[in-house]
């Protein structure tokens, strides 16, 4: 029995529980993002994998790994924007929207990937971030392997965490996504663009959502394959319920999860095939509702979510 | 600078309600056929050999019919729901449970004469997609918890609970490694309907559920009150509709018919439970759904027109040598088309000038 609280004090799960964090970290604070903002995005899920696609796609052909970042941001926003034309603009459902974006944006991905790599049955694979050093900090025993000796793309990751936050909480342009959320006729009657405002959240977001995905093609993984985002986007979403749609919660939440995932993978290795992995698989999707449950008692959803805003009109 | 605001259509025109769903396909068509120029293909050839793929022939078009038989009954699930405004997303799980009641029941456990056993089955089969959606409906009307994300995650624990089935306890002893379920009984089968093809039984029975659904929902108290908890819930709550009853029955409904989808894949078309039963067939659904704008008659031709996309662009692309992942790129731009055309038939677009200070 010991062994299983053994494995809490070693290096190695919590190096590993970092690394299955930042891909949901990224999502879920970009689902906040466009959430505060009043606009739901169920199109998570298919941003997330072309950001993965277009990301491993751009150093296969031959860029840099950053500028395999770029092109995931850029793809990312650019289905914000549609997402955000139909929503905010337009005001069409979210929800269909959402998933009609996820189901674009993957098929987009799958059919580009067939079409460059049309024969491939083994994905190709590239040279992904290799982790480094930090000097004298990796040397620490313990907080050294586990903090300190990550791959670039992680600690880019948490500066574009500390990024986020400060634009939500010390921003003019924060306070505005979240009162877009909350009233956007007082943020009209101030003279400010909702449906810009609104926008710019979902682009934005949308943007952090395909880097999340790149994370996993760029530094978790070195290849694409049709499938890896695995409902990642939908567990983000949970999160950001579970975190009530606070950031900073939505990092710990995220944390948190990460660290339950890391965990069952070594708890399943230590034991054996006493019960079936399918098992072990289906545990971040059923924690991921325990925690909606969890959380369901203190929600408070941001008053105007999933509510368009129409110019002249009252609400 | 320029502005524009949407006004609400006091009465849609006829004209534009009947054509907005052919207009959106069209303009579907159009923006993939940039997608087969960039692939190297001729467009116009593509879509030719795409029709007669899904078609051309005796065999091509009962397969398309065999392919919508089940994204019909996908597509019933989300036309209940959504007209509730109860966002089930969970078809594709629902779908799997109802093959799952399938081979529990249909691989010899019971053995009815034919004319019992496949009603049998498909009361089975639609009792467990209600089944899977019911503590999730019962979630959200106690605790509030969102049913998107809800029915999304469990799609993931299911496909999960049939995979374990089926390298497990639920493996077919006769079946050489591949982890398929044991095929059901003969009485259990859906007999074909078109001799030498794939179109079966299945085909009919999502037929008349398209029929069954279109008169509950147009011609009873309940279909009422379904689109009126839709429309707006908490007039109708002030109206004494019952939304906590009425919000349950949508649910079971709904996971009914997607889990219906699951027999006639098992007991129809296949014979036997696997892992890759459903290509996304649950997520078809919305689709269908949307493009008939949730009209259960509707949903039989948008049902048929989707299966035809998916069929013919199989043999499109053996022959033009495009990726078949257009078929799915097809389908989502007719989602995001028609979401688009709804907003030109319900509303008005007025520009105006705004002066700058």
């Amino acid at each position: 029995m010991i062994e299983f609280i053994e494995i809490i004090f070693t290096a190695g799960f919590w190096a590993a529980t970092i690394r299955i964090a930042c891909p949901l970290i990224l999502a879920t604070i970009g689902e906040v993002l466009c959430e505060r903002a009043g606009v739901l995005n169920l199109g998570i899920e298919g941003i997330m994998s072309i950001g993965a696609m277009v990301g491993w796609m751009t150093v296969f052909l031959g860029a840099d790994l950053y500028t395999g970042i770029l092109a995931a941001l850029i793809i990312g926003g650019l289905f914000g924007l549609l997402h955000a034309i139909f929503t905010v603009y337009l005001g069409a459902s979210q929800h269909v929207t959402g998933i009609g974006i996820t189901m674009l944006a993957s098929s987009l991905g799958f059919f580009c990937f067939k079409l460059i790599l049309p024969a491939s049955t083994t994905p190709p694979k590239i040279k992904p971030f290799q982790p480094i050093d930090i000097p004298f900090l990796s040397e620490l025993p313990f907080l050294g392997p586990a903090f300190f000796q990550h791959t670039p793309f992680t600690y880019l990751a948490i500066l574009v965490v500390i990024f986020a936050f400060w634009l939500m909480n010390s921003t003019p342009l924060g306070l505005s996504i979240k009162m877009a959320g909350e009233n956007p006729m007082a943020l009209e009657a101030q003279g400010i663009d909702v449906f810009l405002v609104r926008t710019i959240a979902v682009v934005l977001g949308s943007a952090l959502m395909a880097v999340g995905g790149a994370y996993l093609t760029l530094s978790a993984f070195d290849a694409f394959y049709f499938g890896m985002i695995n409902g990642r986007g939908w567990i983000a979403i949970a999160l950001v319920i579970f975190a009530s749609w606070k950031p900073e919660r939505a990092l710990l939440g995220a944390l948190l999860f990460a660290g339950l995932d890391a965990y069952q993978v070594r708890a399943q290795q230590l034991a054996g095939a006493v019960i079936p992995y399918q098992f072990f698989l289906m545990l971040p999707f059923l924690l991921s509702i325990v925690a909606m449950v969890i959380a369901a008692k203190r929600t408070r959803y941001p008053k105007a979510l999933l509510i368009p805003f129409r110019r002249g009109e009252r609400h | 600078m320029i502005k524009f605001r949407l006004e609400e259509r006091a009465k849609s025109p006829y004209w534009l309600i009947i054509l907005s769903p052919f207009i959106a396909i069209l303009v579907a068509i159009i923006l993939a056929g940039i997608l087969i120029v960039l692939a190297g293909a001729n467009p116009f050839e593509s879509y030719y050999q795409l029709i007669i793929g899904a078609f051309g022939s005796k065999n091509s078009f009962a397969e398309t019919l065999a392919r919508a038989t089940p994204i019909i009954l996908t597509g019933l699930a989300a036309s209940i729901a959504f007209r509730a405004k109860f966002w089930n997303i969970g078809a594709e799980g629902q779908l799997y449970f109802g093959a799952l009641a399938t081979t529990l029941f249909g691989t010899g456990l019971v053995v009815l004469p034919s004319i019992l056993m496949i009603p049998f089955l498909f009361i089975m089969g639609a009792l467990a997609g209600g089944l899977l959606l019911l503590p999730l409906v019962l979630l959200k009307l106690y605790y509030k918890v969102d049913e998107v994300v809800t029915t999304l995650l469990l799609n993931f624990v299911v496909v999960l609970l049939v995979s374990y089935l089926l390298e497990g306890p639920w493996k077919d002893p006769m079946s050489l490694g591949w982890p398929q379920g044991k095929s059901v009984v003969d009485e259990g089968v859906l007999p074909q309907i078109l001799s030498k093809t794939r179109l079966h039984l299945g085909f009919i029975i999502s037929i008349f559920f398209a029929f069954s659904v279109w008169f509950i929902l147009s011609k009873t108290v309940i279909g009422y009150r379904i689109k009126s908890v839709g429309l707006n819930a908490a007039a109708a709550s002030h109206a004494g509709v019952p939304i906590f009853k009425t919000v349950l029955i949508v649910a079971l409904l709904s996971g009914g018919m997607a889990g219906m989808a699951g027999v006639t894949e098992t007991a129809g078309l296949k014979g036997y439970l696997t892992l890759d039963l459903s290509p996304g067939f649950g997520y078809a659904g919305i689709a269908v759904a949307m493009l008939a704008n949730l009209n259960p008659i509707g949903v039989i031709f948008s049902g048929v027109f989707l299966a035809s996309i998916y069929v013919g662009a199989d043999a499109m692309s053996r022959a033009m040598n495009v990726p078949t992942y257009l078929a799915d790129v097809i389908v989502a731009l007719t989602v995001l088309c028609i979401l688009l055309s709804l907003v030109f038939v319900n509303y008005k677009i007025l520009f105006f000038r705004v002066k700058k200070e």
